[in-house]
């Protein structure tokens, strides 16, 4: 049953610039999918489409049984909350604890109020503790986000995006700005999640090698269109050349080495 | 050394020449126009360095004074404190529809910098001789001069502040589905907290000197005890106010030094 289905959806920017050019792709519910292609090729716009963090100008978007594209804020802000998002820059509340940027992902469901005053419940944060162990982050819990390491940073952002109890977790280049060993550790959690939680994860990456390891289907967008969908193994070195616009073995991922 | 660097090279020995000869020529035009003459003005100083170093000391008479002066200047310290904390209060509020990274659309943003705008390029001074009209020579006139001023510059630098520090924070807040007044309180006022404690600390020394200058306008607060005695050419009285002003400034620089390291 899918969960999030794209119909003719393009979005251009002041009149000229198409960023999506008539994308339609359907995905399911527990999915795990990766959307790779050249930096501009329109993965961000993607994602931030669903959550209406950017607005698409013309098709549908139906997630979760309702089109997106006609939403009033309240029922949009509805939609936020069973929606995580992960970002390149962790975008995290850097001077606030790692605690307190955890429980930041049930703001959401929570009153004015009380998320003026930062006034959780007892269940909550307990919730928050657990979902840090299990991220291996408990020691970090009353650290400032400022003292973390770009990895530990990562993991606080997809804890914050666990808290939400959401259906689905966006992730806009998860790894772009870590080495590869927290590069590792972010993608091993993020395919835990999609595994144990069944949470659906959509998540955008520059490297082809991993998108290759980890994901159940590929998505490559080039120029605002998609030009590839399909299943890792279907992903021929002739199809990454045609995503990426670049011939002969011009790139800097092997795949040959990665798929043996 | 091939002929291309050489002419390089040339070139810019020649635009330094050229520009140092256009200074040259600028400071004759304009001192001629003016009748500035450079000797006659250098050889005045030491007579006006003795002059205030005869008639500007505070003496024993001007010391007699000094409760007198001490009350005024902590009313004024004081006015500026309230002033900068009051108009930070409504600058940060109206800051919010003023930042992109909160997300009111562009014409609301335009407003709210032309007003502020407005406000704040209006010098305090002109804002006092204005008021004055509305409120006579009163404390007030001088509160408003300074809050106008000073709600017109804090708010250009909260917008600046917020766009910088809070615009990640504020993006992931609004995609996990918080209202817009939780996100204030829990990434724009934790992020911005430091740059819009600082400028207040700033904002509050600027105006002890400014209010200085309105109280003399105004009739009120240190400006007005300057002008009296200036005006009675109680010269020692006179410049024992500018030295408890420099020395209140000092020692308010001195704490929110302390208080920036702290909170930081």
């Amino acid at each position: 049953m899918p969960i999030l289905e794209f119909q003719n959806v393009s979005k251009v920017y002041n009149n000229t610039a198409k960023a999506l050019d008539n994308v339609s792709f359907s995905i399911d519910e527990g999915e795990f999918v990766s959307i790779i292609g050249p930096s501009g090729a329109g993965k961000s716009t993607v994602l931030r489409c669903i959550n209406r963090l950017i607005d698409a100008t013309s098709g549908s978007i139906v997630y979760d049984g309702q089109n997106v594209m006609k939403l009033k804020k309240r029922e949009l802000r509805q939609v936020r909350t069973k929606t995580g998002m992960i970002f390149q820059h962790y975008n995290l509340v850097d001077r606030l604890s790692v605690i307190e940027n955890v429980l930041h992902g049930r703001l959401g469901q929570k009153s004015t109020v009380c998320g003026v005053l930062g006034a959780y419940s007892e269940q909550e944060k307990e919730r928050a503790f657990a979902i840090l162990d299990e991220l291996g982050l408990a020691d970090q819990a009353y650290k400032r986000c400022d003292e973390l390491s770009g990895g530990q940073k990562q993991r606080v952002g997809i804890a914050r995006s666990i808290m939400q109890d959401p259906k689905l977790i966006l992730c806009d280049e998860p790894i772009a700005s870590l080495d590869p060993r927290a590069s590792k550790v972010i993608m091993d959690h993020l395919q835990k999640i999609n595994c144990e939680r069944k949470i659906t994860c959509i998540v955008n990456l520059h490297q082809v090698d991993v998108a290759l390891k980890y994901s159940e289907r590929i998505i490559g967008v080039s120029a605002g269109k998609i030009v590839f969908d399909g299943r890792p193994d279907e992903l021929t070195d002739d199809k990454i050349h045609a995503i990426y616009g670049s011939d002969g073995s011009d790139l800097i991922t092997d795949i040959q080495g990665e798929k043996s | 050394m091939n002929e291309s660097v050489k002419k390089v090279f040339f070139r810019r020995k020649i635009t330094y020449l050229v520009i140092f000869a256009a200074l040259i020529a600028v400071y004759i035009i304009s001192a001629s126009a003016t009748e500035f003459h450079l000797s006659e003005g250098l050889a005045s100083f030491p007579k006006a360095m003795a002059w205030i170093g005869h008639n500007l000391m505070p003496d024993e008479k001007a010391m007699k004074r000094f409760p007198k002066i001490l009350d005024k200047l902590i009313e004024t310290a004081l006015l500026s404190v309230a002033v900068t904390v009051i108009a930070a209060i409504f600058a940060f509020f109206f800051s919010l529809f003023g930042s992109k990274a909160t997300g009111f659309n562009g014409i609301v943003n335009r407003i709210v910098r032309i007003v502020a705008a407005f406000f704040r390029n209006v010098p305090d001074v002109v804002w006092a001789m204005l008021l004055m009209f509305s409120f006579g020579q009163n404390i007030l006139t001088g509160f408003f001069a300074l809050f106008f001023t000073t709600f017109g510059l804090l708010t250009r630098a909260f917008i600046e502040t917020i766009d910088e520090v809070s615009a990640a924070g504020i993006e992931a807040l609004n995609a996990s589905g918080a209202n817009f007044i939780q996100t204030v309180f829990q990434a724009i006022i934790p992020s911005a907290m430091p740059g819009i404690v600082t400028w207040i600390l700033y904002m509050i020394e600027t105006n002890i000197r400014n209010s200085t200058l309105i109280g003399i306008l105004t009739a009120t607060g240190i400006g007005y005890l300057f002008d009296l005695y200036y005006k009675r050419l109680d010269f020692s009285s006179a410049s024992l106010v500018v030295v408890s002003i420099i020395v209140l400034v000092i020692a308010i620089e001195l704490v929110s030094n302390l208080i920036r390291r702290v909170i930081l």
